[in-house]
């Protein structure tokens, strides 16, 4: 994840407390939306941002996980990422964010 | 009349030692991390010069494989050398980084470029020896100076150093002492820029078979800024470019709009030779030295080398027309506007449907679509996805959801209308741009009647909005003939038909 | 019980996959507040 992201993530825990944000992700590849995921969780896979050995623990989930969409708006849903949900992988995603929360 | 494109260069230069030392994934390492694991696997993971030559996607863009003999390779490509592969190409060539480096002082007219005597003895010539660099550009190599002398600038002034198989070679100096626009590390990456677009300017002249002489206008559409601490993107990498490359009868402008850019600039060169402003304009753009080894990380932890080691040079000669070259049609002209918004299917809508809505075609007339065409040899790994086939996924979808297309096609759709990518990911280098050239060709042989370019850019990266953007036009074959045709008379037929009415006048005066 | 309603959300969107904007709209309709939206590039 971008270090100025991992920055601003890491300073909104503090501000409002870890138990009060959820993460949401748009990624494109199920690897990718996990190395998100861990960064918010775990701390920096990469060793590179300020997250690097922090464990935020987020609740983090990706814009297409079945249990967060169904608390969207079906129309604005579909209007924003219908499209983009038939391109991407989902099961994949799906599968990569659980293997992350299991470890939690 | 539309205007034409006259020819199309590719060039990319192999830079793995500025992949350590200028790539900003390795330079934001040094601060953060400077012991890090990846930092000492780096050097060790680069490709040779052969190497590089020899990659498929690599010999795809310089134009010794067209892009469907690319996609009938089995992938994945990194571990896969094509043997009969070239350094020269029909559309460029891949120079090696120990020649780009006089290519580079030729391009510095403030002598911030200092190269070490041994190194210029020993590879000047070979430097010379590159058929497309003329006398012109060698005459702008100075005599080497002291390695002493370049430590001095690298340790004691902030030099940047310039390096070959890891040895210090020579430096550019900043241009300052304290104005930062002027520094070391912005005069290293807009030389590095400017010099491969004046590489991508020779070929291009080359290849469109016109004379130096012709070109108007150059626009540069790279993603640099070149300017001092009063107009940080003064500019103009066009003009400086031209200069080099010896076109004496231009002047320019630098257009920007991140990897959108290249796109932009070609819509603007068409609408300038179009409207009669100037006879010939070239859009070029060189590469850049920050996106190098951008997603080195995932690689070297995947166990492939680094791939992102060359920076990248297109450009693209533009001219009336000729009745014979492909045209750039202004009539179907993609753009993604401020109202457009940033879901996925309203950004494919506003570069594909709406422009052929507007001259009603449907998406299935387009024979071939060109988005970005990332190498997905560099993308996937790096958990990026197969970028060119998500944009023909989401093409198709549409074209699907609009009644255009059956769902069962979907499939097939992808493979017949898309390409595989293989650009390196410099940014502004893959969008849309590079099958322009085969896109020509493949258009005069009768391949494919049509071809839609689009550019996709990240503009919330410059954290002066939040919005995308994006525009496309379409390529399609020739029509000056049928417009001709279509006028009725021409202008012979015209001066015979008043001849031949100031005959039948005078013979009735005659007869009179 | 809801994952959003009520919630502080930072949304870390793709320019290949679903960016930050797309995001926003949805997470807006489940009640949550948006604190930052980014949208990330790799290519």
């Amino acid at each position: 994840m971008d270090l100025e992201n991992q920055k601003r993530v890491k300073e909104f825990a503090e501000e409002y407390g870890a138990e009060n944000l959820v993460v949401v992700l748009g990624a494109a590849e199920g690897e990718a939306a996990g190395l998100a995921a861990e960064t918010v969780t775990l701390g920096d896979p990469t060793f590179a941002g300020p997250l690097t050995g922090v464990q935020l623990g987020l609740a983090v989930y990706h814009v297409c996980e079945p249990e967060i969409k169904e608390e969207f708006d079906e129309a604005v849903y579909d209007e924003q990422v219908g499209m983009m949900e038939m391109v991407l992988d989902v099961d994949d995603i799906v599968s990569e964010m659980n293997a992350i929360r299991e470890q939690l | 009349m539309n205007s034409v494109i006259k020819g199309a260069s590719y060039v990319l230069v192999h830079t793995p030692d500025m992949v350590y030392y200028n790539g900003t994934t390795q330079t934001t390492e040094m601060i953060v991390n400077p012991e890090s694991e990846y930092l000492k696997e780096v050097k060790s993971n680069l490709r040779s010069y052969e190497d590089a030559v020899k990659y498929w996607p690599n010999q795809t863009y310089i134009g010794n494989v067209h892009p469907e003999e690319l996609a009938g390779v089995e992938f994945p490509w990194y571990d896969k050398k094509k043997e009969d592969a070239d350094r020269y190409g029909k559309y460029g060539e891949i120079m090696p980084e120990e020649e780009f480096l006089f290519l580079v002082q030729a391009c510095d007219q403030f002598e911030v470029v200092r190269l070490d005597k041994d190194f210029v003895a020993e590879y000047k010539d070979k430097f010379a020896a590159d058929p497309i660099i003329g006398e012109d550009i060698v005459a702008m190599i100075h005599e080497g100076v002291e390695l002493s002398e370049i430590e001095h600038f690298v340790n004691e002034e902030h030099a940047e150093g310039l390096y070959f198989n890891d040895k210090l070679v020579g430096c550019v100096k900043r241009a300052h002492d304290i104005d930062v626009n002027l520094s070391a590390h912005v005069m290293h990456e807009n030389l590095m820029s400017k010099a491969s677009s004046v590489l991508a300017l020779l070929y291009a002249v080359r290849n469109a078979g016109i004379d130096k002489a012709e070109v108007e206008y150059v626009i540069d559409c790279a993603e640099e800024a070149c300017g001092d601490m009063n107009q940080r993107g003064g500019g103009n990498f066009a003009k400086a470019a031209a200069e080099i490359a010896g076109l004496v009868n231009a002047t320019g402008s630098d257009a920007r709009g991140f990897c959108a850019a290249p796109t932009h600039a070609v819509i603007e060169a068409a609408a300038l030779v179009k409207s009669g402003a100037y006879k010939t304009v070239v859009v070029t753009s060189g590469g850049c030295t920050a996106k190098l080894g951008m997603n080195g990380k995932d690689h070297v932890k995947k166990g492939l080398p680094i791939l992102e080691d060359c920076l990248g040079g297109f450009a693209v000669v533009i001219s009336e027309n000729d009745g014979v070259s492909p045209e750039i049609d202004l009539n179907v002209l993609g753009r993604h506007t401020v109202g457009t918004g940033s879901a996925p299917q309203n950004v494919i809508g506003s570069l594909v449907a709406d422009p052929l809505d507007r001259v009603g075609m449907k998406i299935t007339d387009i024979d071939k679509f060109s988005p970005e065409m990332q190498n997905p040899d560099i993308t996937k790994p790096a958990g990026a996805g197969d970028v060119p086939l998500a944009n023909y996924k989401m093409i198709g979808a549409l074209a699907v959801k609009r009644g255009e297309l059956d769902r069962k096609e979907l499939a097939n759709f992808t493979t017949e209308k898309g390409l595989t990518g293989w650009a390196p990911t410099q940014g502004h280098i893959p969008s849309g741009v590079p099958y322009i050239g085969p896109a020509c060709e493949d258009i005069k042989e009768g391949k494919i009647k049509n071809a839609m370019i689009i550019g996709k850019g990240s503009l919330f990266l410059g954290r002066m909005t939040n919005l995308f953007d994006g525009v496309s036009f379409l390529i399609h074959g020739n029509t000056a003939a049928e417009e001709e045709a279509a006028a009725g008379v021409s202008e012979e037929e015209v001066k015979g038909l008043i001849a031949k009415a100031m005959k039948d006048f005078a013979a009735t005066l005659m007869a009179e | 019980m809801a994952i959003l309603e009520g919630k502080k959300a930072i949304i870390i969107g793709d320019r290949d996959g679903v960016p930050g904007p797309a995001i926003a709209e949805c997470v807006k309709t489940a009640g949550a507040e948006i604190v930052f939206s980014s949208t990330e590039c790799f290519v």
